[in-house]
């Protein structure tokens, strides 16, 4: 690790990036940020929300100019205008939200804005000929003719890989490009990567999941506020190093103790089924007291499991009993008169009203507790958004629009809006996407306070690491069936993914 | 609304005048804009003409926008809950045509009640159609209220096939021409008392607040267990009811009926909201914002009437003025 930024660098025709500043007005979001990306190398970059790692990728791929600083890319200066000038350049970046048309097929996909021409007209079949080609180098079986919106997520991956080779990119820049697919999915882009790799191409690698980084990276570069804080020549370095390099401060615990749970059964759950058979027959119990994760693959059905039992989509069969006495799903309203709670997988679409006040965004759903009569006081808004506030400690006011909250501060006022009633089954789905490892230990002692409060706690994550970190129990779910509960002293690791993959 | 909390907020602090002033943009949230375009426009207008600061005139415009009101009532509940209808005029048209057809002597005689009575619930169920190709057909709501303008239209025209009805009881037509204590018709007060009674329903009843979580994001309200389906169902029916109102309010002042009325008043009404600060995306808007972006609409069209404008280029100005209040808008909210 060397922390000097005119470190010693050997002559190569790779990527140099050296003392790049950007300000925003007075905001400094880029500070003499400098590192090397050697030929066929992939050096991951990491850091909470900003960090600078966008800045510094968008730098890199012309979307941003910079203020200060110098980038040399294969032996020659290297400043691009635009996104379009770093693609002649031979850099391309695969956003983390895929920049395709959903209406075009893949081939056209793959060549928009350059479609091969002959006498006046679209030559299709050498356009989808050549696009063919370049699915095949990845290993890709689709038709080139296929409309990129019936593809599968990972799959729409590919198609912007794709499109990148033809554009004889030698560097690539991906943003987070395993947030949306599963343990199969990624283990294919890492086949690519490997392979791209001894083809000599080079890679910047932007994620949150730190346990990818071991698999798939060279080298570690480490931003925090602006800075590059740490290099790491290897990327085999224990997880927490690299939490407290992120956060800046000696992270203590990222799970708080778990308490013992009650006798008393809040949650029955026997063979429940979905139309779609998503998920099928499953059946477990939650006592008071206790959190239960749910761990399995991405498709595994475990959203769609937990958003049954919360009466946002529909059942085929099976039963739900809180606290012994059956719940009839047909809604949300139901589930929630229930005691049954919901704080959902994607925040921003499903847990807040962006447009409103964190007040605003508490009271929706709780007009009955707020408003006795149906009459919504504004001074009543206001008491009820200060008690939701102050319980979890959000740090924030009722009348601030909760757009200017991070992350967890939103993740918080969703939590707090369902605290007061109080629910008997508080279920989280991805408590923690897209919040700062930072921020999350907060989050993770609400959760384990809600336990310690007498409700059963369910808890969804694609993180391995938190499901077995907060559980005392966990369910694995693998293609829609139940493959087993482990308790908490046999939920390792191995034994879940063995279950998750079976 | 935004305006509204950032303008409490920089004056929180300082006591009651707070309180007063956090009152005052939350009657007008968000439409502090249109107001001081509304205001601006009165100027001008008091300065160019001698009429126009009259009594009598302001009278004149109130009568001439009470139409345009009742319907915009509707259609602010329609935007704020995301969608939109296009189907306000035709189904003003039908009721009239209904409410003529069964209370006139010549056709089924049954009376006036009767005939209000049944264009309302005429208008009620148009709506409520409409609200249900939405949430049960799941059509969008351009297209579901696009259809039943069609269909209200055509079945106005049915009822006589095509021909107006003319002269209804002298009480009747007076609602609209007997100013009470010097000023009120009952047409007028009626405008008044419903945005009043819509301005605290959506201010201050739980319902209410859940309108603006729908049009906020329908799925969020969804899952924190308001009844979106229904609700939205309720707000097209009552959209429809309130232009069916309109309609027989219309039938008032003319004393006659006629399948053709209303004919693109529809995008009158969606201007008038959309001016008064309402976002065509849902979740923003307010009742005081709309009666603003009526009266807009309604001292705009009499000024230039006094100014002897042609009418040809008041449909010019209007246009204008539509895209200055929204561009503007858009400006303020971009530069937060």
């Amino acid at each position: 690790m060397s922390l000097n930024p005119s470190h010693t660098q050997t002559p190569h025709l790779g990527l140099f990036v050296s003392g790049l500043c950007k300000s925003y007005g007075p905001v400094q979001v880029l500070a003499d940020a400098s590192f090397e990306v050697r030929p066929g190398e992939v050096v991951a970059l990491l850091g909470e929300n900003g960090a600078g790692k966008s800045t510094v990728s968008n730098i890199i791929a012309g979307s941003t100019k910079p203020d200060a600083g110098t980038i040399t890319w294969r032996g020659k200066p290297y400043s691009p205008a635009s996104p379009a000038a770093a693609i002649d350049a031979g850099v391309g970046m695969i956003h983390q939200e895929l920049k395709l048309l959903p209406d075009l097929s893949v081939a056209e996909n793959v060549y928009v804005g350059r479609l091969p021409m002959r006498g006046g007209r679209i030559d299709r079949a050498a356009m989808n000929a050549r696009a063919s080609a370049q699915l095949k180098r990845l290993g890709l079986d689709v038709s080139p003719e296929r409309k990129v919106r019936t593809l599968r997520i990972a799959a729409q991956q590919q198609v912007e890989i794709a499109k990148a080779l033809t554009l004889n990119a030698e560097l690539l820049i991906f943003d987070e490009p395993t947030a949306a697919l599963g343990g199969e999915e990624t283990e294919l882009l890492f086949q690519q990567i490997r392979k791209l790799r001894t083809e000599g191409m080079s890679f910047i690698y932007i994620s949150h999941r730190l346990d990818e980084i071991a698999q798939i990276a060279d080298r570690v570069v480490v931003m925090r506020d602006g800075r590059i804080v740490a290099r790491h020549e290897r990327a085999d370095i224990p997880v927490r190093t690299v939490v407290e390099q992120m956060v800046g401060r000696s992270v203590e615990r990222m799970f708080p103790p778990l308490s013992e749970p009650g006798s008393e059964t809040l949650l029955e759950v026997e063979n429940l089924s979905s139309p779609e058979r998503s998920f099928q027959n499953v059946s477990f119990s939650v006592r008071a007291g206790e959190i239960l994760g749910i761990a399995g693959l991405i498709g595994a059905g475990r959203t769609e499991l937990v958003r049954a039992i919360a009466g946002a989509d529909p059942i085929s069969s099976g039963l739900v009993r809180v606290a012994g006495k059956p719940v009839h799903l047909n809604g949300p309203a139901a589930a929630i008169k229930a005691g049954v709670v919901l704080v959902p997988e994607d925040r921003k679409a499903q847990g807040v009203v962006l447009e409103q006040t964190i007040g605003e965004n508490l009271a929706i759903g709780n007009f009955d507790h707020v408003a006795p009569n149906g009459w919504v006081f504004p001074k009543a808004v206001q008491k009820f958004a200060e008690s939701g506030i102050s319980r979890l400690g959000v740090k924030g006011r009722p009348n601030q629009a909760i757009s200017k909250l991070s992350g967890g501060n939103q993740q918080k006022v969703i939590i707090a809006k369902w605290i007061s009633r109080p629910p008997k089954v508080f279920i989280l789905d991805e408590p923690t996407r897209g919040i700062d490892v930072g921020a999350r230990a907060a989050i993770y002692d609400v959760i384990a306070d809600l336990a310690r409060s007498g409700m059963a706690v369910v808890v969804v994550s694609s993180d391995l690491e938190e499901v077995l970190g907060l559980s005392h129990r966990v369910l694995v779910l693998s293609r829609g069936r139940q493959r087993g509960i482990l308790d908490r002293s046999e939920a390792s690791n191995v034994a879940v993914m063995e279950l998750a993959t079976s | 609304m935004a305006v509204s909390n950032d303008a409490s907020e920089l004056k929180a602090g300082s006591g009651a005048q707070a309180a007063a002033s956090a009152k005052l943009s939350a009657l007008f949230a968000g439409t502090m804009g249109p107001l001081i375009g509304l205001v601006l426009l009165c100027l001008v207008l008091s300065l160019t003409t001698d009429t126009f600061l009259t009594f009598r005139n302001i009278l004149n415009v109130l009568d001439q926008v009470t139409v345009l009101g009742i319907m915009a009532i509707g259609m602010t509940l329609v935007i704020l809950i995301g969608g939109i209808d296009l189907s306000v005029g035709s189904v003003l048209a039908l009721a009239a045509m209904v409410m003529g057809f069964v209370a006139h002597p010549d056709h089924l005689n049954l009376g006036m009640s009767a005939g209000i009575v049944t264009a309302l619930v005429v208008a009620g169920l148009c709506g409520l159609v409409s609200g249900l190709l939405v949430t049960v057909t799941k059509l969008p709501p351009f297209i579901a209220t696009l259809a039943m303008m069609s269909v209200a239209r055509g079945l106005a025209n049915m009822i006589t096939d095509g021909s107006q009805i003319i002269g209804f009881p002298d009480w009747f037509t007076s609602l609209s021409i007997i100013r009470h204590f010097g000023f009120l018709s009952v047409t007028v007060g009626l405008m008044i008392l419903l945005a009043i009674i819509f301005a605290v329903f959506l201010n201050y009843r739980a319902t209410g607040r859940s309108l603006y979580a729908i049009g906020g994001s329908a799925e969020v309200a969804r899952l924190s267990g308001i009844p979106v389906k229904s609700l939205t169902n309720w707000v097209y029916a009552i959209c429809g009811v309130l232009a069916g109102l309109a309609g027989i309010v219309l039938a008032a002042r003319l004393d006659s009926v006629q399948p053709s009325s209303g004919f693109g008043y529809e995008l009158d009404t969606i201007a008038a909201v959309v001016i008064g600060g309402a976002s065509l995306s849902g979740g923003v808007g307010s009742i005081g914002g709309t009666a603003v972006g009526v009266l807009i609409i309604g001292v705009l069209r009499n000024g230039l009437n006094l100014l002897g404008v042609s009418p040809f280029i008041q449909q010019v100005v209007i246009g204008v003025v539509i895209a200055l209040a929204v561009a503007t808008d858009t400006w303020r909210r971009r530069a937060q």
